[in-house]
């Protein structure tokens, strides 16, 4: 597979929730063939990673779980990504599609992210013969969590919603720009971790599998989003046509 | 229309009018002062008496003193301004809100700063830390240090001051930002307080040095949005 292909999925994703955003005739049905199209192929994942990729080296069927694992943490990114790319566009030009998008895009994400974060501390446990080792990765993924937690407990806790969309913007940016820091630092305080596999280290099925698993976990992901986003708007539109708490009330005859 | 004031200038009195808040009543830095020696105390109650284990890891209690005393003092920065509405006043006045950031700024970092300068002596009391080996760079690291925490947590605090439980929010989104802000400063303080034979304590310096500077810049840009929703 080309270097590009992973970059292009991505945009492809953006693309498809963009026009879900965008146009309305394109929500009611462009959904279901993508949920389809993951729903298949985890199924197919099931097979190809329980049975067809062969047993990692060192770990033997441990080693399994890196086909789901590792996705679920590259998703959490991309959300987050996805996530600030709203929170600037909100800052450039006040929108509540965008503020939708960047809650959802942020919820999805803390999801993904805590299944992996879950997921890699299952490995830990039979690899390391820990359930935490303060491996950068780990703690720089746990950072990310914790710090995107609090942007949702920030958006919960703030009942004005031009104030929760900026507000939250701008934390969702300053929560971006720590994860290089983040990540960074804690590699510098605890040098002693593995070195990253890439695509050259690794089995050739396995990367195919770990591929197919992050195409289908990409499925998951604009179908997650674009549901919740259609939530989030939802409650936008019913808490506008709220009547006013200070309502006055019909005179009595 | 009044021509607008220089920021710096601009930046310079808002930073006076928090030290003279500061300085009439003085119960902030007392609150903190009284609240960060509670809190050595505590962690040597948690430890134990082994004076060895404390002393190696007094750079750690040292600073997690610091950042439990700044979530006090970065909250309280702001809510002295929505008393009154000061802070609708500051915003309408004829000066940038970046002149406000910078001010409150300096003015929770100044604070933070003379409250480790304080702490510094008990640490020698209580942890049997050796203050003389590089006091000019203890200084430095202490300043980039309270700088550090101040940039994101004064942008932090703004927001919090006005959401509801604001009290869990402040370090509910302060404290994943400064984790590299912890091991950067709590590494440079143990390399000047102790031997350094790896000759490390330069790149933390640095790291610090980059936080400060990536968060006030990123402050800077963002705080008029957040002034704004005030």
């Amino acid at each position: 597979m080309p270097p590009f292909v992973p970059l292009t999925l991505f945009a492809l994703v953006v693309a498809a929730i963009i026009a879900h955003v965008a146009v309305p005739s394109v929500r009611g049905w462009l959904w279901k063939p993508i949920a389809g199209l993951g729903a298949f192929m985890l199924v197919a994942l099931w097979y190809l990673g329980l049975v067809w990729a062969p047993p990692e080296q060192f770990m033997s069927d441990v080693g399994r779980i890196l086909y789901v694992h590792v996705p679920h943490v590259w998703m959490a990114l991309l959300a987050f990504t996805l996530n600030v790319g709203c929170a600037v566009a909100y800052l450039m030009k006040k929108s509540f599609v965008t503020d939708a998008l960047a809650e959802s895009a942020a919820e999805v994400g803390v999801y993904f992210g805590a299944v992996g974060v879950t997921m890699g501390s299952i490995w830990a446990r039979p690899t390391w013969g820990v359930w935490w080792d303060w491996d950068p990765r780990l703690i720089s993924t746990t950072v990310m969590l914790l710090a995107y937690v609090g942007y949702l407990a920030l958006r919960s806790f703030t009942e004005d919603p031009e104030r929760r969309a900026t507000w939250s913007a701008v934390a969702a940016i300053l929560s971006y720009v720590s994860l290089p820091i983040v990540w960074f630092s804690v590699r510098w305080w605890n040098s002693l971790h593995q070195v990253q596999s890439s695509p050259s280290t690794v089995d050739k099925p396995m990367v195919q599998v770990l591929r197919w698993g992050a195409i289908t976990l990409l499925c998951f992901l604009y179908v997650f989003i674009v549901k919740r986003y259609q939530i989030a708007r939802s409650r936008q539109t019913a808490a506008m046509e709220l009547p006013p708490l200070e309502a006055p009330r019909p005179e009595a005859a | 229309m009044t021509p607008k004031i220089p920021l710096l200038a601009a930046a310079w009195l808002v930073l006076k009018k928090d030290w003279q808040i500061e300085w009439r009543t003085r119960a902030r830095l007392t609150a903190i002062i009284f609240f960060s020696l509670s809190t050595l105390l505590l962690f040597s109650f948690a430890v134990g008496p082994d004076i060895n284990t404390l002393r190696a890891h007094a750079p750690g209690y040292l600073w997690l003193a610091l950042l439990f005393a700044s979530v006090l003092s970065l909250g309280e920065s702001f809510r002295i301004e929505s008393e009154n509405q000061a802070l609708t006043g500051l915003v309408l006045t004829p000066v940038e809100p970046r002149a406000i950031f910078v001010g409150k700024v300096f003015g929770n970092a100044s604070l933070l700063f003379v409250l480790s300068l304080v702490l510094l002596p008990v640490t020698v009391a209580l942890y049997d830390v050796d203050l003389s080996r590089a006091p000019l760079q203890l200084v430095l690291v202490l300043f980039l240090g309270s700088v550090g925490i101040s940039a994101p947590g004064t942008v932090y605090s703004a927001i919090s001051a006005n959401a509801r439980a604001r009290d869990v929010m402040l370090p509910l989104l302060l404290f994943p930002v400064l984790i590299p802000l912890l091991l950067a400063a709590v590494s440079a303080t143990r390399f000047t307080l102790q031997p350094d034979p790896q000759e490390q304590v330069g790149g933390w310096l640095k790291l610090l040095t980059a936080f400060d500077l990536i968060y006030l810049s990123v402050g800077f840009l963002l705080f008029p949005k957040v002034a704004e929703e005030d």
